[in-house]
């Protein structure tokens, strides 16, 4: 399996994993582990901010930035600009200057606002952050955020949190074709099939967050995510064949044809 | 503003068919909308049946699999803050009616600072400022100056004061309040005209369009409920889970939370009129979890320490703990200014009773608490359940 760039740094894994929704921060930190994951995104919101180290908001602490790429997200967001307010104190606050941006004003499907994204990537980029945006499988919007300058365009597979797999499939595809930056697949991937598909569709990673963090055993399913992004990835490099109708024959019927 | 009013809606919901598919609906039925998942106000109403009442196992395993996968393993902890207990309501359930001959106080702002500061050395990061409704003793200006206070250090502000205008609501959310909850109480009209005898509550339909206008004034999170023991209980949640439906639809960019809260011993002693048993309050919950699915799910500590332990993995996503229910409860802020008041006047203690001063004594609370488990407790118990205890889920970065 190849490497990932973004933004010139490279990773081997190519699974970001995101810290809500855990019994635990215990529970996260092992299925961090075992999930090989090189980007952990965590929602602003949760942490704090303020740098007084506050014991009950310490979710960062538990994240190991020599180990992980530490990529706050501006969930909560509903415009531009609380977004970048968030981001710009995640800075102060000493994280990274990357950000997956994400604004979502319909707190019912957390689905997100591309007019709002678009402004606040536009500002982000222009003040020197490394901008992931969370967007929905719109070609269009991917293409106008590549122009603004983003690191990638994280386009949804369905609503967060819904299992339902990729049900943007052709609109992904899409995406993938024209991407000039990494395309990660951020959403709605409920079962290690949808990560190994949206990775053989050509998808640079994948996002995963609920499907691990609310399973039973966590660190499994991240173990069982791990090897799906690998084998679609690999898969995908190798080249997959082209379904047909009918078979084909393993041994040609007409090789005795051959010199 | 919005154009539609769920007061017009509410009038015109088919209330008989809905009841009678509340009261009567058999397990087949109740079984066809658990396998497909409620998807209107009449699948709702078969949740709410005796049939679905045997049912009630599979309820909440799907209610618990609902709230995990949306909301994941966390509760989300909150303190209520009570700043006054004056009121010019009579509302024959609640403790502050005017006519009870309480000890009152409102809380100067330096000392809501230091009951906050308290909540905030629990752990606390999201506070719920509470206050009767008296526009003299608790204004605008007033409810104002206390956001201010707090919003610099306290991540979550929310209100559950005395309805407003559009207006007066405007300045709390610049101020830094992202949160309203206003309890209908009944939306019963015949029992709401019986119980609320005097004041400006009595206006059902006014109280009934608080959400709408907290929405069209900016807050971002909207609780509502009805408090139990009034009417008929499917009737309440019935209209609950309606008005729930309604505010997702029309203000879609608040967060809803529903509140199932049952009546609490206070002063007046008036007794429930109607139970909510235990287990009609398990299948509430659950059919309000797979009804509403995105709502929050709060739950009090009016309720005794078993059954919060058994509601909160079922579809519980938001409780609090440690509560104090009287004004100056968490520090004993504002004993030095107990009294009473009659007629909107301050009457002070040596004229009514004899005695001088207030001594040992404290604020009359709005009702007794049930679960008295300190916070630290509390969320140790969230961990044996599985869940994680957050305290920080939103920060000032966010709102205006």
């Amino acid at each position: 399996m190849s490497t990932l760039v973004i933004a010139g740094r490279t990773f081997r894994s190519r699974l970001f994993l995101g810290t809500g929704k855990f019994a635990s921060p215990q529970a996260m930190r092992e299925a961090l582990v075992a999930s090989g994951t090189e980007i952990v995104t965590v929602a602003l919101r949760r942490a704090d901010l303020t740098g007084k180290g506050d014991p009950y908001a310490n979710i960062l602490e538990f994240i190991d930035p020599n180990q992980y790429l530490i990529l706050p997200n501006t969930s909560g967001a509903m415009n531009a600009e609380e977004a970048v307010r968030l981001a710009r104190l995640a800075v102060a606050a000493g994280l990274p200057k990357w950000v997956k941006l994400e604004i979502h004003p319909d707190p019912r499907h957390l689905l997100p606002d591309p007019i709002e994204t678009l402004r606040a990537a536009e500002i982000l980029v222009r003040e020197g952050f490394v901008v992931l945006p969370y967007i929905n499988a719109d070609p269009i919007l991917a293409r106008r955020l590549q122009e603004v300058g983003t690191a990638t365009v994280m386009p949804l597979g369905s609503p967060i949190g819904s299992h339902r797999g990729l049900q943007t499939r052709d609109q992904l595809r899409l995406i993938i074709e024209q991407a000039t930056v990494p395309v990660v697949i951020d959403a709605g991937i409920g079962a290690p099939s949808h990560a190994a598909e949206a990775m053989e569709l050509g998808a640079d990673a994948v996002l995963i967050n609920t499907a691990i963090a609310v399973a039973s055993d966590p660190n499994r399913m991240a173990m069982a995510f791990r090897q799906a992004v690998e084998a679609g990835r690999t898969a995908y490099e190798v080249g997959l064949g082209t379904p047909v109708d009918g078979a084909v024959a393993t041994s040609p019927l007409t090789g005795f044809l051959s010199p | 503003m919005i154009g539609v009013t769920f007061v017009t809606e509410f009038d015109q919901l088919p209330w008989t068919a809905l009841l009678h598919r509340a009261r009567h609906g058999s397990r087949a039925e109740a079984a066809g909308v658990l396998a497909r998942g409620p998807r209107s106000l009449a699948d709702f109403a078969l949740l709410l049946s005796p049939g679905a009442s045997e049912l009630i196992e599979s309820m909440c395993q799907r209610s618990q699999a609902l709230t995990r996968q949306r909301f994941g393993r966390v509760i989300r902890l909150f303190a209520p803050l009570y700043l006054s207990n004056e009121c010019i309501n009579n509302c024959s359930y609640c403790g502050f009616s005017r006519d009870n001959a309480i000890l009152r106080v409102t809380l100067t702002v330096d000392q809501v600072i230091r009951e906050a500061q308290a909540l905030s050395a629990q752990g606390f990061r999201s506070i719920l400022l509470v206050a009767g409704e008296h526009p003299k003793f608790v204004s605008g200006t007033y409810l104002r100056d206390c956001i201010r206070a707090l919003r610099d250090w306290v991540p979550s502000i929310a209100l559950e004061v005395g309805p407003m205008e559009i207006d007066d609501y405007r300045p709390l959310v610049d101020a830094g309040a992202e949160g309203l909850v206003v309890y209908q109480e009944t939306y019963d009209r015949a029992a709401y005209s019986q119980l609320h005898t005097a004041g400006p509550k009595r206006d059902f339909n006014y109280r009934l369009a608080t959400p709408e206008r907290a929405y069209a004034a900016g807050f971002r999170r909207l609780g509502i409920a009805a408090l139990h023991g009034l009417a008929d209980w499917r009737y309440e949640a019935l209209a609950t889970a309606a008005h729930g439906a309604f505010l997702s639809r029309v203000c879609w960019q608040a967060m809803l939370t529903v509140a199932v809260p049952r009546l609490r011993p206070c002063a007046g002693d008036f007794q429930p009129l109607i139970a909510l048993t235990d287990r009609d309050m398990v299948q509430l919950m659950a059919a309000l979890r797979l009804y509403l699915p995105d709502a929050g799910l709060v739950l009090s500590t009016r309720e005794p320490r078993h059954l919060r332990d058994g509601l909160l993995p079922l579809g519980v996503t938001h409780a609090s703990a440690g509560s104090h229910t009287e004004p100056g409860g968490y520090t004993g802020a504002g004993r030095d200014d107990l009294h009473q008041t009659v007629r909107g006047r301050r009457v002070e203690l040596s004229d009514t009773d004899g005695s001088n001063n207030a001594a040992g004594r404290r604020a009359t609370g709005q009702f007794e608490i049930s679960d008295d488990r300190s916070p630290s407790e509390f969320a140790d118990q969230i961990r044996r359940l599985g869940c994680e205890p957050v305290w920080k889920d939103w920060d000032r970065a966010l709102g205006a």
